[in-house]
């Protein structure tokens, strides 16, 4: 029964790889498509998504509620939004450099205060199986969804409609496409950027819980080794749209499920450099969709790193 | 109208100010780090207090283990090496405006190169191989920085998220190459290559237990210095710093010197990984990757990007480095103290650059400049 499906083996644990694998991306891309619509940057997300991870898992393990662990993710990641939107609100601070500053602050705080739970098991999210109609074991695997997957899915509508269609969206654009005229309208662009980073980093700390609460499913120092930036190079690709930020999240999943696939099925040969295939695929992308000449379509004008 | 001051006239015939003028801005350039730097230790204690750690206890053991004895301060210069290296992969191209963070790529790949040439190397005497083996390990670096130089320029791809995307790649390739193609059958817990000829190491300073890389990664200091603020090279990428469209329209090269500062830093970087493992560690491992790029952002910042502010700066970091093991010892820290004081002390740097112009006591115009 081991090899029933053959080589269709990797297709489909690519597929379940996806699944399981974009959730992480979905989540911080969502945030990080938030934060620059807002007109900043956060390249911090990456410390973010680790320390919501770290965070996740400890106050899951000490409560006894993974959803607590989630919440819990999601606050702290708010509060290194916060803290980016208000450092980034003084002037001649500049926010891409800020984002370095705070994604090694981050790793920093989360390996410092990660330590004592590297032990511990971890308290599963709960899924839903997706492959009751299919008998094999592999099928099931493949679909068995995480509740934060479906949760993702409804906060890419979310956003989409809400950029699309409410007052707040449209105050977010207005403030990242123009500072000038947002201050015409007596907005004030420093506390709606703060606030949008803010909520950009909640969704990264949820996207951290993710990581160590159900996939891998464990806390450790190496847990995310750049996933976070990718995904802020995904919202490049994605053009600052929801919904393409979804369908690219799904891309470096199955990016991310090729090493591991390809070893489930015994090919070891090379497995570090199939590890690379997101980073490579990642630069790819931004090599193909950046321009030295033309502004980018549908870039936020206020954007540091599209001017 | 008698008593109308007339200015004093210098030596081209310019106005000469007050020394206390004249003084006033590099004065800032000195106060306003060092106090950035200082409000990063205070926060860091804040820290250590608020986790119920003593910070006296942490910066005494930090002075003792990274400053106070002979055997202390060469632990810290041996730290300093890859440090300056890996600053000068940032603070060269920053000084045109690029914030390149991946140098940890160039450094693991620097150490590749060198450690899989060692071994075809081993006939050679030392004064060819190892500088052959630095050009190597130094043209591998400059490629793959340049790379990102080029990107910036030639497709517009951000050089941050470019940079940091190939330091994850050059270490996915370094583990492939050690465990694969370059592994020396003979090394079984730590796949690495084959161990250097005896005669291909990199010795030590005369007197020091610290190995050569250190004067050259000072003499590429004051190099890059010279290239910066005294060649004509440098007063242009000192333009094209400022802005970019202005130097364009001069005339000046723009898409040569984003090229060359990056391939010329990252030439350093894979220098230092050179330095790492022909000195160091003695063949190119999973050891390489130890992080030295990333800390080599913090020191580039903190020095401004001055090359010269560059070498007390790394002294200084690889200083709380050396001392990170007696300070998990002593304090039951974990190690990613370290780490955490650099985020700090980071944030404060960054802040700290609202500060400018903020003081009136380092305004030229009040010690009386025209």
């Amino acid at each position: 029964v081991e090899n029933e499906l053959g080589l269709w083996a990797i297709p489909v644990a690519i597929i379940g790889g996806a699944i399981r694998v974009s959730t992480p991306f979905l989540f911080v891309s969502l945030g990080e498509v938030l934060t620059e619509r807002s007109g900043r940057i956060n390249l911090g997300l990456e410390g973010t998504l680790v320390f919501g991870a770290m965070a996740g898992y400890g106050i899951a393990v000490e409560t006894g509620s993974p959803w607590i662990g989630v919440f819990g993710a999601a606050v702290a990641g708010a509060l290194f939004g916060v803290v980016h939107g208000v450092l980034c609100s003084m002037q001649r601070v500049n926010d891409i450099a800020i984002g370095i500053a705070l994604m090694l602050l981050g790793l920093g705080l989360a390996f410092f205060f990660g330590k004592p739970y590297i032990q511990p098991v971890a308290l599963d999210l709960p899924s839903i199986s997706f492959g009751w109609w299919s008998d094999i074991p592999q099928v099931q695997a493949a679909l068995k969804v995480n509740i934060l997957f479906l949760a993702g899915i409804v906060a890419t509508i979310g956003l989409w409609w809400m950029f699309r269609s409410t007052r707040v969206g449209l105050l977010i654009r207005v403030v990242g496409d123009s500072t000038d005229a947002a201050r015409a309208m007596g907005l004030r662009p420093s506390l709606i950027r703060t606030l949008a980073t803010a909520a950009g980093g909640a969704l990264a700390g949820v996207g951290g819980a993710y990581l160590s609460l159900f996939y891998p499913g464990s806390w450790n120092e190496g847990i995310s080794s750049g996933q976070g930036l990718m995904a802020v190079a995904l919202v490049i690709f994605a053009r600052w749209n929801p919904i393409a930020c979804f369908w690219a999240a799904l891309l470096f999943g199955g990016a991310g499920a090729l090493g591991p696939a390809l070893q489930s099925i015994g090919v070891s040969e090379g497995y570090y450099l199939f590890y690379a295939a997101p980073y490579v695929l990642t630069l790819g992308v931004l090599i193909m969709t950046s321009s030295p000449r033309r502004a980018m379509v549908g870039a936020p004008g206020e954007l540091s790193i599209t001017k | 109208m008698a008593d109308k001051a007339i200015p004093k006239i210098g030596p081209r015939g310019l106005p000469t100010d007050s020394w206390q003028a004249t003084l006033a801005r590099p004065a800032e350039a000195i106060a306003i780090p060092i106090g950035a730097l200082l409000s990063g230790f205070l926060v860091f204690s804040i820290f250590l207090i608020i986790i119920g750690k003593s910070p006296l206890e942490f910066f005494a053991l930090v002075y003792k283990a990274g400053f106070g004895t002979g055997f202390s301060w060469q632990n810290t210069l041996s730290r300093t090496t890859p440090l300056l290296f890996a600053a000068l992969c940032v603070a060269l191209p920053a000084r045109l405006g690029l914030v390149v963070i991946g140098g940890e790529g160039a450094i693991v790949l620097g150490g590749v190169m060198a450690g899989g040439l060692a071994g075809v190397m081993a006939g050679l005497p030392a004064v060819i191989a190892i500088p052959l083996l630095a050009f190597a390990g130094g043209l591998m670096g400059s490629a793959w920085i340049g790379a990102v130089g080029a990107l910036r320029h030639y497709r517009g791809v951000n050089e941050t998220i470019s940079s940091l995307l190939l330091a994850y790649i050059a270490i996915a390739l370094m583990n492939h190459m050690v465990e694969g193609p370059l592994r020396d059958p003979s090394s079984l817990n730590k796949p690495s290559t084959a161990p250097f000829a005896e005669h291909l190491r990199v010795g030590n300073l005369p007197g020091m237990d610290v190995h050569w890389g250190l004067a050259v990664a000072v003499v590429c200091c004051i190099l890059s210095w010279i290239l910066i603020e005294r060649t004509t090279w440098g007063f242009a990428a000192r333009i094209a710093g400022g802005n970019i469209r202005a130097a364009q329209v001069q005339g000046l090269p723009v898409g040569r010197l984003v090229v060359g500062f990056t391939a010329l830093g990252g030439t350093f970087a894979g220098l230092a990984g050179v330095f790492e493992v022909a000195a160091v560690h003695g063949s190119a491992n999973g050891s390489l990757a130890a992080g030295f790029g990333y800390t080599g952002i913090l020191v580039a910042f903190l020095a401004r990007h001055d090359p010269l502010a560059l070498i007390p700066v790394a002294i200084l970091l690889a200083g709380f480095e050396a001392s990170s093991g007696l300070v998990q010892r002593r304090m039951d820290l974990p190690d990613a103290t370290t780490l955490v004081l650099q985020g700090f002390v980071f944030v404060a740097i960054l802040l700290s650059e609202t500060l400018y112009g903020r003081f009136k006591l380092f305004a030229p115009e009040r010690w009386g400049a025209k």
